[in-house]
């Protein structure tokens, strides 16, 4: 504002000024909401694309370009074949007819199926084919079948749940370790467990692929299970770091009482830790269902597959199939997203990450 | 019992976190020192290590597969971070707005980050097919003839850091989570100070988002030396067309366990421990410049 304006004619401009902004907010919230809509489609088309293609069948596979919803060339029986049924402009009327021969030049033989006696020859970019919604729901059941979804999922389950039982044992005793007591070297401990959150996993790959063929665990689910219930550095950190906000009073009570360390984690700690808790499983979860690259190491016999695995094969055996194996994937990404919608708020709201910073 | 209590509690503490213990040694600090010996060995898991010395060192840096290889992983991390970076922090920053149905738009922005892996990676496979996919004919509604994506060894990196910009979600959330720690009296402040709302943004939102930001490059950068599942699946673990998809990874992956070179395998793995350790490290001396904690004051 210019300093030569007087107190009186400072206040209107004052104002003005703050309309001025008003109108700012608005016309941002307008336009924040427009950049969010477009975005949100860019995000959702893939994922619809992915309905839409696993419920066509191997006719509707070759439209190109391939429409979002599934539909397919509506067809009339004409002397006993079936022929495309086309809406077509004859003398300024519009008629339903069949297109029966292609002809050069881009025209095409079209006949009333109700009056075959008489053809018209037009040009067929001129015309439209009817097309009416056709759901191909049993690529489902087929893609289920030729992939022996049951056993890999029983497998990609085992592997899931027990290794987030494990992970939840093993993280709560050290994240607890961590949190709650005072000894030589342990912040050294606590620096080397953050320090290997940043270790590429390769460098301990191989010698642990060793060890495991040593034990003869390659190809059972062993490998990828067992090694939970020895803690990780990530959800060790996520935990401490709510450990931490609880109240040190609360354990102080309870040792009042008598309560012993394990006593205080199992009754005070663990009760007011469940909604860390339930984000690092749901975190597991996610990672266990989709983990690819250790299933393909450890993982030899088709009965001892994950899920990952059995799709990858399946779409590197039959990838001309891609109405199958895009059934396949869309289950293969259900549960994850029916988990996602469930626990909504943990992801919406941040809760274990709001521990990251500072 | 003839304990005092602080030896009594140092018991405890390490009773509590032994479980990380025994998987460090077992799972971590074993396998990187037997990883170290193996880099100087020929192993193929069958008949015992032989020793070569440095001669796998030597014969890595004559690979033109492992410069090939490093150059692929550093050019898609080129792209696909900054890109991320900057994508990411933006939705996030939109996201953090007061706008009528915000938790609607989170919820489909964060949808991506939970459907990864295979069943991801198939689907952009047929997004990018150039006759049935839905990329092409998109982009000819605008007059621009798509490339042959991934079957074009030209387009196949860009076409990974497409899909990869699709999964940006999971950055947002940590974005989101620093975005809502900044303290709302450093807006008031700044409201009655005059500032637009540019300025609140330069000078307030992001200065105290600076370490989520690190945070996410470094974690970034690790994850693009990691990258496997998403080109193994649309390559078929190849690496094609003509190895343009061959990352550092990949790479290792094929000398570990198609080859079965485990000597020659553990000594990328090495190379890879020290390059993503350089890397970690030039980013934390310079992040000395741009990030901002804002306990570092409190000490004045």
């Amino acid at each position: 504002m210019s300093p030569s304006l007087t107190p009186a004619a400072r206040a209107p401009a004052l104002r003005r000024l703050f309309e001025g902004l008003k109108g700012q907010a608005l016309l941002l919230k307008s336009l924040t909401t427009l950049v969010l809509a477009a975005g949100a489609g860019v995000i959702m088309l893939p994922l619809l694309f992915l309905l839409s293609t696993s419920v066509k069948d191997r006719d509707q596979l070759r439209q190109s370009p391939p429409p979002l919803i599934p539909t397919a060339l509506t067809l009339v029986e004409v002397n006993g074949k079936q022929e495309p049924l086309y809406r077509v402009t004859v003398d300024g009327q519009t008629r339903e007819m069949a297109l029966i021969k292609n002809r050069p030049g881009g025209k095409g033989l079209f006949l009333d199926p109700a009056n075959p006696s008489q053809t018209y020859e037009l040009v067929i970019a001129e015309q439209t084919a009817l097309t009416h919604l056709e759901i191909h729901w049993e690529n489902y059941a087929e893609a289920l079948r030729q992939m022996k979804f049951d056993k890999l999922l029983v497998n990609t389950l085992l592997v899931t749940f027990l290794g987030m039982a494990g992970m939840l044992f093993s993280c709560s005793l050290v994240a607890y370790g961590f949190s709650r007591f005072r000894a030589p070297w342990l912040n050294i401990f606590f620096i080397i467990l953050l320090s290997t959150i940043m270790l590429p996993g390769q460098v301990r790959l191989i010698p642990t692929y060793v060890f495991f063929n040593k034990l003869r665990w390659v190809d059972t689910l062993l490998p990828l299970i067992v090694p939970q219930f020895f803690a990780n550095a990530y959800d060790v950190f996520l935990l401490r770091q709510f450990f931490l906000t609880i109240p040190l009073e609360l354990d102080d009570a309870a040792k009042i009482d008598g309560a012993s360390p394990l006593q205080v984690l199992l009754y005070v700690i663990l009760p007011q830790a469940r909604p860390a808790l339930v984000s690092v499983a749901i975190f597991h979860f996610l990672y266990a269902w989709n983990d690819f690259y250790e299933p393909l190491i450890y993982l030899h016999s088709p009965q001892n597959w994950t899920l990952a695995v059995g799709l990858q094969t399946f779409n590197a055996l039959y990838a001309v199939n891609t109405h199958l194996i895009m059934a396949a994937s869309a289950v293969m990404i259900l549960p994850p997203i029916i988990l996602y919608f469930l626990a909504q708020r943990i992801f919406t709201q941040g809760v274990v990450f709001s521990g990251i910073k500072g | 019992m003839s304990l005092t209590p602080a030896r009594r509690e140092s018991l405890w503490a390490y009773a509590f976190i032994t479980p990380w213990l025994i998987g460090f040694m077992v799972f971590t600090a074993g396998p990187m020192a037997a990883s170290l010996f193996f880099s100087l060995t020929e192993y193929n898991i069958v008949s015992p290590p032989q020793w070569l010395g440095l001669t796998n060192y030597v014969n890595l840096f004559q690979d033109e597969l492992f410069w090939h290889s490093l150059s692929v992983t550093f050019k898609y991390a080129a792209f696909a971070l900054p890109l991320g970076l900057v994508f990411s922090y933006l939705i996030a920053v939109l996201l953090n707005q007061k706008i009528p149905g915000v938790n609607v738009w989170r919820t489909i922005y964060f949808l991506p980050s939970v459907v990864a892996g295979v069943a991801v990676a198939l689907l952009w496979a047929r997004i990018f097919d150039p006759k049935f996919g839905i990329l092409n004919p998109f982009l000819a509604q605008f007059g621009i003839k798509g490339p042959g994506w991934l079957a074009d060894p030209d387009w196949s990196v860009p076409a990974l850091v497409i899909m990869s910009l699709w999964g940006v979600g999971g950055n947002v959330i940590i974005y989101l989570a620093g975005l809502q720690g900044v303290p709302t009296d450093l807006y008031d402040a700044a409201k009655v100070d005059g500032a637009t709302a540019w300025q609140r943004f330069r000078h307030v939102t992001l200065p105290m988002t600076t370490p989520v930001i690190f945070y996410n490059l470094v974690l970034g950068l690790i994850g693009a030396f990691q990258y496997f599942t998403e080109v193994y699946v649309l390559t078929g673990g190849a690496g094609g067309p003509v190895r343009s998809t061959l990352f550092y990874n990949l790479y290792l992956y094929q000398n570990a366990f198609k080859y079965f070179h485990m000597g020659y395998a553990s000594t990328m793995a090495w190379v890879l421990f020290v390059i993503v350790l350089l890397l970690t490290l030039l980013i934390f001396r310079s992040s000395d410049t741009w990030v901002y904690y804002e306990g570092q004051l409190k000490g004045r």
